[in-house]
């Protein structure tokens, strides 16, 4: 295929960036009529509107103008204090914070400014989608950690050492994990950051979701012995706190890691909006009961979804945090867009391939949780007819002879 | 009360029509067990009934209620109960509560017209021995009750497949 004048114009970088495996489905859903979606990565409850509030507030008082690129302190400092509160971590509100226009951009920005062309990130797989893109958009180079149902979906300190070249200079963590929703343990994140300290490497840690943890507590990579100097902790206000469209994120770490990233920032981005930011002082200054309702309604979500998968024959792990589940949906027979294609025509349920994650993603789907009891009871419906149809029967673990014969069929639509 | 008990009741609250097995679900318990709270909990009359919030307005049924400030003279032994009695054994009467203030008794009341309602108040509550006086005002409109918003605009906006 020739490319036009134009297209070859762009950055290769760009230009050999895979397309989302989300979008196709997103057209798809699109065309269609009483679609249940269970495809969406944020939370189903609005603000809660004590924040909402306190930004209508901010405006009526005319705080309308930049702020510091560092961000307001006075949020800086709250999230110090939040963390020092939660895992008994100290940050210096005034050269280790930085707030940021969602974790988005401070993962953006942790990468740009550690990374040297070739040098190569380990990132656990399957992982949130802007990993690998902005890994190579900085130059670096990503290498994948695959996990899988086996081990819960956690990486091990054995994975890190066997993976680690001379050009390894930073590894990724992001757990609570999307889209499986696997947390790790404490004593294997221990033995990582061990590894981590052994090989000089800088760890990335995205805990976007480490207040929706369901199983035991949260470890915070930071709070680890000798990591809180080598760590870039990432975190903000969208999950926690019902506020993906605010955009507001913050980044931790030593000041000469924050300093650079606060370098890029400043000449891109500039600050981030002060609205979100107003809004997000409010989200921790007053916001933590209401998040623990959330938590509490997710969790009850969460063991609808475990026993429902249980019910329909489908092994899913029990997820220990996030919103996802990521049930293994091979035992159809089908591929996971295959799946997730034929539930959406069929039955329209939407949700999303677990490929569109990595490679290691093949074979299961992403489940959100993120919706309310009704619309979860009549998905599950609808979904166990689908799964019935393709064969597999309820409660019992993959029996072989009826998996080859739906797969025989190739895709199992008019049985 | 024990945790298993007061997360059943928040979970009713909100949603009556949960039935035991999706509860115990929920809550990681057994269903037999769940069952068993619940009736205890009916028993008891912590779990005084299950009724369903109603915008008659969406059916085109008008119904017409009135907040009525109550001022009584308590009695010997009983202080404000017997009469208060006397007024919230009326059907007409949806709720009641006595206040602190200015006024004793708050009774929301709940008819078909505004003639109706006036009507009972004149001659029923307003003749009834130790009621000194009453001042009725009529709801122009609900926008909440129990906790629900009547005409919530807040629909699910978001994307139908996000990362």
């Amino acid at each position: 295929m020739t490319m036009s004048k134009w297209a070859q114009r762009i950055n290769p970088a760009v230009q050999n960036i895979p397309p989302s495996g989300i979008r196709k489905f997103f057209d798809l859903v699109a065309e269609m009529k009483g679609v249940i979606s269970l495809g969406v990565g944020e939370p189903d409850f609005v603000t809660p509107w004590h924040i909402r509030e306190a930004c209508i507030y901010s405006l009526e008082k005319g705080y309308t103008m930049y702020t510091s690129n560092w961000g307001l302190l006075e949020l800086r400092e709250a999230v110090a204090a939040e963390l020092q509160n939660t895992y008994n971590v100290q940050y210096n509100p005034r050269n280790e914070i930085l707030i940021t226009v969602g974790v988005s951009e401070a993962l953006d920005l942790a990468m740009r400014a550690l990374l040297q062309p070739g040098d190569e990130v380990l990132i656990p797989e399957p992982s949130y989608v802007s990993y690998a893109p902005c890994t190579t958009l900085a130059g670096g180079k990503p290498v994948f950690l695959p996990t899988s149902l086996d081990n819960g979906f956690q990486i091990s300190a054995d994975q890190v050492r066997a993976a680690i070249t001379p050009n390894t200079r930073v590894l990724l963590l992001c757990y609570p994990n999307n889209p499986t929703g696997a947390v790790m343990e404490r004593e294997e994140l221990a033995r990582i950051a061990e590894v981590a300290v052994e090989h000089d490497l800088v760890v990335i840690s995205d805990e976007i979701y480490d207040r929706l943890t369901y199983v035991g507590q949260h470890t915070c990579m930071s709070s680890l012995p000798g990591m809180q100097e080598r760590t870039i902790l990432l975190n903000g206000f969208s999950k926690a706190y019902a506020m993906t469209g605010w955009r507001v994120g913050y980044a931790a770490g030593n000041p000469d890691f924050i300093g650079a990233m606060t370098k890029i920032h400043q000449y891109s981005m500039l600050c981030t909006p002060i609205t979100g930011q107003m809004a997000a002082l409010e989200a921790l200054k007053n916001g933590r009961a209401g998040m623990r309702r959330m938590v509490e309604h997710y969790n009850r979500r969460r063991h609808l979804v475990v026993q429902a998968f249980k019910d329909m024959g489908v092994p899913c792990f029990e997820p220990g945090g996030a919103f996802y589940a990521f049930p293994q949906v091979s035992v159809t027979g089908l591929s996971s867009e295959q799946f997730a294609e034929e539930l959406l025509k069929q039955e329209q349920v939407a949700l999303v391939p677990g490929n569109a994650f990595g490679k290691s993603g093949e074979g299961f789907v992403r489940v959100s949780y993120a919706a309310s009891i009704d619309d979860l009871s009549e998905a599950f419906r609808r979904m166990a007819r689908f799964v019935r149809r393709c064969g597999v029967r309820p409660r019992v673990i993959s029996a072989p002879s009826q998996i080859s014969a739906a797969r025989q069929e190739g895709i199992c639509q008019t049985l | 009360m024990n945790n298993v008990e007061k997360e059943v009741l928040e979970l009713l609250e909100n949603n009556a029509r949960l039935t035991a097995e999706e509860i115990a679900v929920m809550l990681n318990a057994d269903a037999a067990e769940i069952k068993r709270i619940i009736r205890e909990l009916e028993d008891r009359k912590a779990i005084l009934g299950y009724i369903t919030l109603v915008n008659w307005e969406k059916v085109g049924e008008e119904k017409v209620s009135a907040l009525i400030e109550v001022r009584i003279t308590p009695q010997r032994d009983v202080g404000f109960d017997a009469v208060a009695e006397r007024i919230y054994r009326f059907p007409e009467v949806r709720s009641m509560r006595l206040m602190s203030g200015t006024y004793d008794l708050a009774v929301f009341l709940e008819g078909r017209s505004m003639r109706e309602i006036s009507n009972f108040v004149s001659t029923k509550l307003a003749t009834i021995e130790g009621v000194v006086s009453t001042t009725t005002h009529f709801v122009l409109k609900a926008y909440k009750q129990d906790g629900v918003i009547m005409e919530d605009g807040e629909e699910d906006r978001r994307l139908v497949i996000s990362p």
